[in-house]
């Protein structure tokens, strides 16, 4: 699972949806590969409007990244700047959680990430 | 300048619903100047040569794409209109190798009839060499004839028209995806034709994100992948997006065209109980539900947890071993419909499209209604026809707020659904396929005319 794939997820249960706790999901025990995929700069600059900052800097934190800057980059900034490019290309794209956990800071629910597929099923309990 | 269209002779209905979305992919005006569904030619109006190009590139119902030089009921109207339209054009052409073809539609000409319809353009002052392979330019011929045209021995096509050929549509791309020769699919894997119609019906393009909720084997994902958009999927099943693995998976089936780059993610969860954010990332939506007609449909969750405590007993225990598969309970085909809009109406950006499947019985009374949702207006409705019953896809486009009804808005948030019981009660498709589509009311007055 991408780092871009966490920055738009959230915990599954309804009841978690209105409380700030259960976003974004902690990654536990994170097994994590570094994929080769192809700077796409128009790509990313359409994504930045669709990316919480904020969440995106706690999970870059969490997975050991350097701290990202307080302000996203504007697309023109991103546009004139290659290494700030290629550093969210990296975070985003090209950083996969291959096995481990996504905990929810809310109900503490923990969603197994197996071969790089999550698993937000739940059961009947909390459905 | 305007511009002929030859489509293929399969899936009438989706033919202009893709032309005019490539056209909105490409960022262009695009008039359509004459067409309708008894011909596989259409008359359109573009701004450029370049824009014929990338327009018919990417269309898979489409053959070519030709200058339009003139269009006639008779062949003297045709050639009145070419030297009218375009002898601006013939100095162009005057030393090119060039060839003449004929494509006629529903009818066929005798060798001695093709030769004199050639040799009726010899005023074109073309002195190139004619090459029958590679030549510089080609012209065709078009002729629309009538239904069963040879059997009923008709002297003369409906309408003939003349065009210089520009480009090749993205037609061979079909046989590229065909399903007989991908590593993994299943039963219900939409075809390749169809996947592709469906992703350029949605408008996937290059920096985009698409999102198939019942992603299945991949089949739409791979689509929007090939028109370069980043493609995400989920199912409530995670088999089969695991499969046997490798090759046999649906990210193998990435790997065997080398479109790994789009791959975005894939993950298990269920619809009604989704983790994708309620925020407007996407641009686009895409899907197949499941009819729901092997099995009832099923959402997560126990039908009556007061009747079955044991199942949420046992779910409580066993539900964090890797291979849980929770209870499901029977889900409506049309609540679900009403759960994918709203999930589009939370999720899409402005005017970012969700096409979906439905089936429907070919019977006015059965007929499902399209689903609405005051946020999102119907594009377009494109049928498939079998014998006993239709499918269609369904095209909205999400509206931007300030285009919203507001007062529709606020009543549909105050309606409550209504939930069924059984799988048939809960899904009008489901129970005429099981009753052979015969009208429910023959259906119910045999059962009363049975002897007791
Ligand atoms: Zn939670």
């Amino acid at each position: 699972m991408k780092i871009l794939s966490l920055n738009f997820l959230t915990c599954a249960v309804k009841a978690c949806k209105s409380s700030s706790a259960s976003y974004p999901l902690h990654p536990k025990d994170a097994e994590l590969v570094q994929d080769d995929i192809e700077l796409n700069p128009q790509l990313l600059v359409n994504l930045m409007p669709r990316i919480d900052w904020s969440a995106l800097s706690t999970t870059a934190t969490e997975l050991g990244f350097p701290a990202l800057p307080a302000q996203p980059p504007t697309p023109e900034e991103l546009e004139a700047d290659e290494q700030k490019l290629k550093d969210l290309h990296n975070l985003l794209m090209q950083t996969q959680i291959m096995e481990g956990k996504l905990v929810c800071g809310n109900c503490g629910h923990e969603y197994a990430v197996r071969e790089g597929i999550a698993n937000f099923l739940l059961p009947s309990h909390l459905v | 300048m305007e511009y002929l269209i030859r489509f293929s002779q399969s899936h009438e209905t989706f033919r202009v619903a893709e032309i005019q979305a490539l056209a909105i992919v490409a960022g262009f005006n695009m008039e359509i100047i004459h067409y309708d569904a008894e011909s596989p030619f259409c008359v359109v109006r573009l701004p450029s040569e370049e824009a014929a190009r990338t327009l018919i590139k990417r269309s898979i119902i489409a053959q070519s794409i030709h200058e339009h030089w003139g269009t006639g009921g008779t062949f003297d109207e045709l050639h009145a209109e070419v030297k009218k339209k375009t002898s601006e054009l013939w100095p162009k052409y005057k030393t090119a190798s060039f060839k003449i073809s004929l494509d006629n539609y529903q009818g066929t000409r005798p060798n001695k009839q093709r030769v004199a319809l050639f040799n009726s353009f010899s005023y074109l002052p073309f002195s190139g060499e004619i090459k029958m392979k590679d030549p510089d330019e080609e012209f065709t011929i078009f002729e629309q004839w009538d239904f069963k045209a040879v059997e009923r021995n008709l002297p003369a096509p409906l309408k003939v028209h003349f065009g210089r050929y520009i480009a090749p549509s993205g037609r061979d791309l079909c046989l590229k995806f065909d399903l007989k020769k991908r590593g993994y699919i299943s039963t219900t894997s939409m075809d390749s034709e169809l996947a592709l119609i469906t992703a350029n019906i949605a408008l996937a393009a290059p920096g985009k994100l698409f999102y198939d909720p019942f992603v299945g084997t991949g089949s739409f994902p791979i689509a929007c992948a090939q028109w370069g958009a980043l493609a995400f999927g989920s199912d409530i099943d995670g088999r089969s997006i695991r499969g046997e693995g490798k090759k046999k998976s649906l990210k193998g089936n990435f790997e065997q065209y080398g479109l790994q780059q789009m791959l975005g993610d894939m993950f298990v969860c269920d619809l009604t109980n989704s983790p994708v954010r309620r925020r407007r990332i996407l641009d686009g939506i895409l899907c197949d539900p499941p009819y729901g007609v092997r099995e009832g449909l099923k959402v997560l969750g126990c039908r009556d947890p007061e009747k079955e405590p044991w199942v949420v007993e046992k779910g409580k225990l066993i539900y964090k071993e890797p291979d849980f598969i929770p209870p499901k309970k029977p889900y409506s085909f049309l609540a679900m419909l009403d759960d994918i809009l709203q999930f589009a109406t939370d999720t899409l950006v402005d005017n970012g499209r969700l096409s979906f499947w439905m089936p429907t019985a070919n019977d006015e009374q059965q007929e499902m209604g399209v689903p609405t949702h005051p946020c999102m207006e119907n594009v377009v409705v494109c049928t498939q026809v079998f014998n006993k019953w239709t499918r269609r896809l369904i095209t909205y486009r999400r509206l931007p707020d300030s285009e919203v009804d507001s007062e529709a808005l606020a009543q549909k948030r105050s309606h409550v659904p209504t939930n069924g019981v059984t799988a048939d009660e809960l899904n009008p498709f489901r129970r005429h396929y099981f009753n052979g589509f015969r009208a429910q009311a023959a259906v119910d007055s045999a059962i009363e005319a049975a002897p007791k």
